[in-house]
């Protein structure tokens, strides 16, 4: 009987290969993995809109592919290989801890293109692409300065990595900006994704006197408390609105599909090429959901900004800034270098906390 | 109607050898029976599942990746649930593993003799041994739950784990990411058939684990002992055996096969410390340990199924779209119906079709 | 009053741990170790959230938590208690299956904004200062886990069946010779846990966050097993071992917000720490844990025939 199953299977498997192989030979395969799951509401489902996107605009000349909650490590390589092995032509990595496992495929499977979210190795058939959310938050920063009355701001994070300290220098520097004696409280969740303790968070936060929250971790947790005590507060990712309609003031919507588009498109041409993408509000792979819940004066300095940013007249990151030691970082109209940046493992001054180190 | 059970005169050899299969038929049909409800075709998600995984090579060396930590660590907890010691932290043990034994690569990097990996395995072993002699020594000397101190552990290794790969072991060369340096290539567990696919020796230390612990479970005193003290600790000590010596010595060896699974899967499939080694292999080789009924040899069989389901499940969720949480809810009834289907290896099942309900206690 | 909004964050943190340990406590009383408390924790908390969606009413929510979180430990018990598998393994087998099965039937929940379940302000009692709004306003599942700590307690020490209970957990071949109905009381026991259960994972996914996302129960399941032990099977102490629990998981976020200085992770393992130190001290005494530990927990029970 075992047996008799078996061979069964094993037949409808090769039909079923069979006509998978003849539909995928005039498509292109491009595929992905996600670390989380694609209806988390932040950072995989941003990632997820933007395949959906890439499948709307090329239509019949792509067919995409996914793998959802791939933990970082060993499986991830394997995901990857299998991926790589089921014939796709692009795939796309989208996690940070994704990078080594990307990088040992990539090396094993020179015709396949890789492309990895927010790392920084490449190799000529790996790309890798990241968002300048910096620059959403140093918006956001103006905005809670203006929004704040009591001047001080809370900051719910994941992990100390630079990409997670430049956001909260960013907004401190914003918000400085505004009001030079604004204060940020930080609380390290440890987890990228976890509702009850970014809850707990988030209620310590409001429980010390901020009146203002911005969240760098993935879960609309802390914007329904925020909601629920009566404060605002800035989402992640994804545009949060749904979470607090009363309550958030804008979010940092990570927009993939038009470099997702852009980059199968040279794959179709034959013209892509490894480079390594920074790309930030001005060219569309981040953008701020609508300003809302704040006064007409706020959202005209806000647009004011994000316009500045985009044409290249403001940089977050431009001198004087003091490092929260005391020490000078940049002098007065220096702006940072990319490298520093992507290394960042130090507050500037105003931030009430102690980094992780 | 409600069922009864007596005790068989002496275990059903046949049910011994069936049970596994009888509750692998069941849930194989449990989970047709699901992928119809969801709409899949059940023939080819099985399909997916359970028998393309096995046809290819390369895949067939990620099924040994897979399983060889569950391997691993379920023979060493065997010997704990055979004596009673509900050691449930072989994660925690399984990352302090990994921690000693990544303190040659890391903290001293620049020392890369070629002999290297044996005392990195070697101190893989001793940390998951310290890190499981503390619910023991609780155990022993304290009278304290072993099950709630060893899994209170796990989390604190986890964030100690955490802490060190983000704080004094980070990558000085890595733009400050959470994640120590790649071990230098003579810290690395080589493959077995690098030709083919990645596999690598932690495979075979789990198959010598299995053959050794059945070794022991068989000729020697301590497994006799281990089984004594298992079914009856009064007729243990009246043996003249200490259940005190054998909490210290079931959990530090299943500790140390813990940590050795940990300091391999370091060395061999991640080449690194990172904040997250391991997803619950410490947890899913509980199953695997009770799959395999806490025979070495069934636990090696048990570990390749286990693998296979994460391995199809993924397979599955590229090939006709279902669910990732397929793989756990597989999980899950496997146990279900393995533990269920172990009942009649004991017991004989009556069903009693009697109108009147009799109290327990006549029922005889 | 920060000290109050503190104070009311730490109830809602405890308010789940407290509920599902004391379904615990009853089931180990009655001898059995049920392990998947993590699992009918989150079956009850996807059940709690698809049920309000779907009527519209918390209150729907709260009935389905408890009614899923009971049947879906009835499988434990169909298990343990009729064919006499061994238990720790089937505990972890319901918690595995409960974390597959409530992602799968959750999936299409994820991201949708819940409803909460609303305060009742209890008349009078709420406008006391302080505690007023601490205690008198509260919502439905506060008000239960007070009164459950209550009825658990009297139940126990204080009625005839609580009695016939403790004399299962104690030693089920006596109670089995006294006449007492072994299994079937244990199958209550088991169901009474996994309602419990089920009315906790309702507190996390219709209060504490009120949304649905996979694994949302994060290892609270597992903290309530802990805290029964911790209690040494006292029902006033899950309380207050659920409220200090509470209390050192909030601390360590405002330790954080103060600006402490110590790293993060270390204040984050706080919380296990205490629990192995208290569960040490408390075990330390032998003569206290042996008075309350049922002396059956975990073992097999089948009549002789």
């Amino acid at each position: 009987m075992k047996k008799l199953l078996i061979s069964f299977a094993a037949s409808a498997a090769v039909l079923f290969s069979m006509t998978a192989a003849a539909s995928a030979a005039d498509k292109h395969k491009i595929c992905f993995i996600y670390v989380g799951s694609k209806t988390d509401g932040g950072w995989t489902q941003a990632h997820d809109l933007g395949r959906q996107q890439l499948e709307k605009a090329l239509g019949d000349k792509v067919e995409t592919s996914y793998l959802e909650n791939i933990p970082e490590g060993p499986d991830a390589e394997r995901a990857i290989e299998r991926m790589a092995r089921s014939g796709c032509e692009l795939v796309f990595t989208t996690s940070f801890g994704f990078m080594d496992a990307t990088v040992k495929v990539a090396s094993k499977f020179p015709k396949v293109k890789f492309e990895h979210a927010t790392g920084y190795k490449t190799a000529p058939n790996l790309a890798t692409y990241n968002s300048r959310f910096y620059e959403g938050r140093y918006i956001q920063g103006q905005i809670a300065a203006k929004m704040s009355t009591k001047g001080v701001a809370g900051y719910i994070a994941s992990f100390p990595i630079p990409e997670v300290v430049m956001g909260i220098n960013s907004f401190i520097l914003g918000a400085q900006s505004v009001n030079p004696d604004f204060k940020l409280k930080v609380v390290w969740a440890n987890t990228w994704f976890d509702p009850g303790k970014e809850a707990d968070a988030a209620k310590a936060l409001i429980d010390q006197g901020v009146d203002i929250l911005t969240q760098h971790t993935d879960t609309t947790a802390p914007m329904q408390v925020a909601a629920e005590r009566g404060i605002k507060a800035f989402g992640q990712a994804s545009d949060m609105i749904a979470a607090g309609p009363k309550t958030q003031l804008t979010a940092i919507v990570d927009t993939w599909g038009a470099y997702y588009i852009k980059r199968v498109n040279a794959l179709i041409d034959g013209t892509w090429k490894s480079e390594g993408m920074w790309d930030g509000l001005k060219d569309g792979i981040l953008t701020m959901a609508p300003y809302t819940n704040m006064p007409d004066d706020v959202k005209a300095m806000a647009e004011a900004t994000e316009a500045k940013i985009k044409s290249g007249e403001l940089h977050p990151f431009t001198g004087p800034v003091k490092k929260q030691d005391g020490t000078e970082w940049l002098k007065a109209g220096e702006k940072s270098e990319d490298g520093p940046l992507l290394g960042m493992n130090f507050y500037v001054a105003g931030v009430d906390d102690k980094l992780p180190q | 109607m409600r069922i009864e059970l007596e005790r068989r005169p002496r275990l059903s050899k046949f049910f011994m050898a069936a049970s596994p299969l009888i509750a692998f038929a069941m849930t194989i049909v449990a989970g047709a029976i699901m992928f119809a409800a969801l709409g899949k075709n059940p023939i080819e998600a099985l399909d997916a599942i359970f028998i393309m995984p096995l046809m290819e090579v390369w895949s067939l060396h990620e099924l040994a990746i897979k399983a060889a930590p569950l391997i691993l660590i379920a023979v060493g907890l065997s010997i704990c649930y055979r004596s009673n010691n509900w050691n449930i932290g072989a994660e925690g043990q399984f990352i302090m593993g990994a921690i000693f034994g990544s303190i040659l690569p890391v903290v001293f990097y620049g020392w890369q003799p070629e002999w290297l990996l044996l005392p990195m395995l070697i101190m893989g072993m001793i940390g998951g041994a310290l890190y499981a002699a503390v619910p023991a020594l609780l155990k022993a000397h304290f009278n304290t739950n072993e099950i709630l101190t060893s899994l209170m552990l796990v989390y604190i290794a986890q964030l100690f784990l955490d802490w060190l790969v983000r704080g004094p072991w980070r990558n000085p060369e890595g733009f400050n990411f959470p994640e120590t340096r790649q071990f230098a290539p003579v810290g690395v567990l080589p493959e077995i058939f690098s030709e083919s696919g990645r596999a690598h020796w932690g495979f075979v230390f789990a198959l010598v684990a299995a053959v050794g612990v059945a070794f022991m479970m068989k000729y020697t005193l301590k497994g006799f002992q281990i089984s004594v003290l298992g079914q009856s600790e009064r007729a243990g000590r009246f043996a003249g055996f200490s259940s005190r010596g054998m909490i210290w010595f079931s959990m530090l060896f299943s500790g140390a096969l813990a940590g050795l699974a940990g300091i391999s899967e370091v060395s061999g499939a991640i080449g690194q410390l990172r904040p997250v080694i391991s997803p619950g292999y410490g947890f899913t080789a509980i199953i695997v340990a009770f799959l395999g009924r806490l025979n070495p040899f069934g636990i090696v069989a048990a570990g390749l199924v286990l693998a296979l389901t994460y391995l199809g499940g993924e397979g599955a969720q590229l090939s006709i779209g279902v669910s990732d949480k397929v793989t756990r809810v597989f999980q899950g009834l496997l146990l279900f119906f393995v533990l269920s289907c172990d009942t009649l290896i004991l017991y004989r099942i009556r069903l009693v079709f009697s109108g009147k309900r009799a109290a327990e206690g006549d029922a005889a | 009053m920060i000290i109050e909004a503190i104070l009311l964050t730490i109830i809602t943190a405890a308010t789940p741990l407290v509920i599902s340990a004391l379904g615990e406590l009853v089931t180990e009383r009655a001898g059995v170790l049920n392990l998947g408390v993590e699992g009918m924790m989150v079956m009850g908390a996807v059940s709690a959230f698809a049920a309000t969606a779907i009527t519209g009413s918390p209150y729907v929510g709260v009935v389905a938590g408890i009614v899923v979180g009971a049947l879906f430990s009835l499988l434990f018990g169909f298990l343990t208690l009729t064919l006499v598998a061994n238990q720790v393994a089937t505990g972890l087998a319901l918690t595995i299956l409960g974390l597959g099965v409530s992602g799968m039937l959750g999936e299409s929940f994820v991201g949708q904004p819940g409803i909460k379940l609303p305060q009742i302000n209890i008349p009078l009692l709420a406008d006391i200062p302080f505690l007023g709004p601490l205690l008198f306003k509260q919502d439905l599942i506060f008000y239960l886990s007070i009164a459950l700590v209550i009825g658990v307690n009297w139940f126990l020490f204080k009625s005839r069946a609580g009695l016939k209970l403790r004399a299962v957990g104690d030693s089920h071949a006596s109670a089995h010779a006294l006449g007492i109905g072994v299994i079937r009381l244990r199958y209550l026991a088991v169901m009474f846990g996994g309602a419990c259960a089920g009315l906790a994972g309702a507190q996390l996914s219709l209060i504490y966050t009120p949304q649905w996302t996979e694994n949302m129960t994060a290892g609270r399941g597992w903290i309530a097993l802990a805290l029964v032990v911790f209690a040494s099977w006292r029902p006033w102490r899950v309380l207050a071992g659920g409220y200090l629990f509470g209390a050192v998981t909030i601390g360590q976020l405002h330790a954080q917000a103060l600006g402490v200085g110590i790293p993060s992770q270390f204040l984050s393992a706080l919380p296990y720490a205490a629990t192995v130190v208290v569960l040490v001290l408390i075990s330390h005494n032998r003569r206290m844990t042996l008075i309350n530990t049922p002396a059956s927990l975990g073992k097999a029970f089948v009549p002789d025939r």
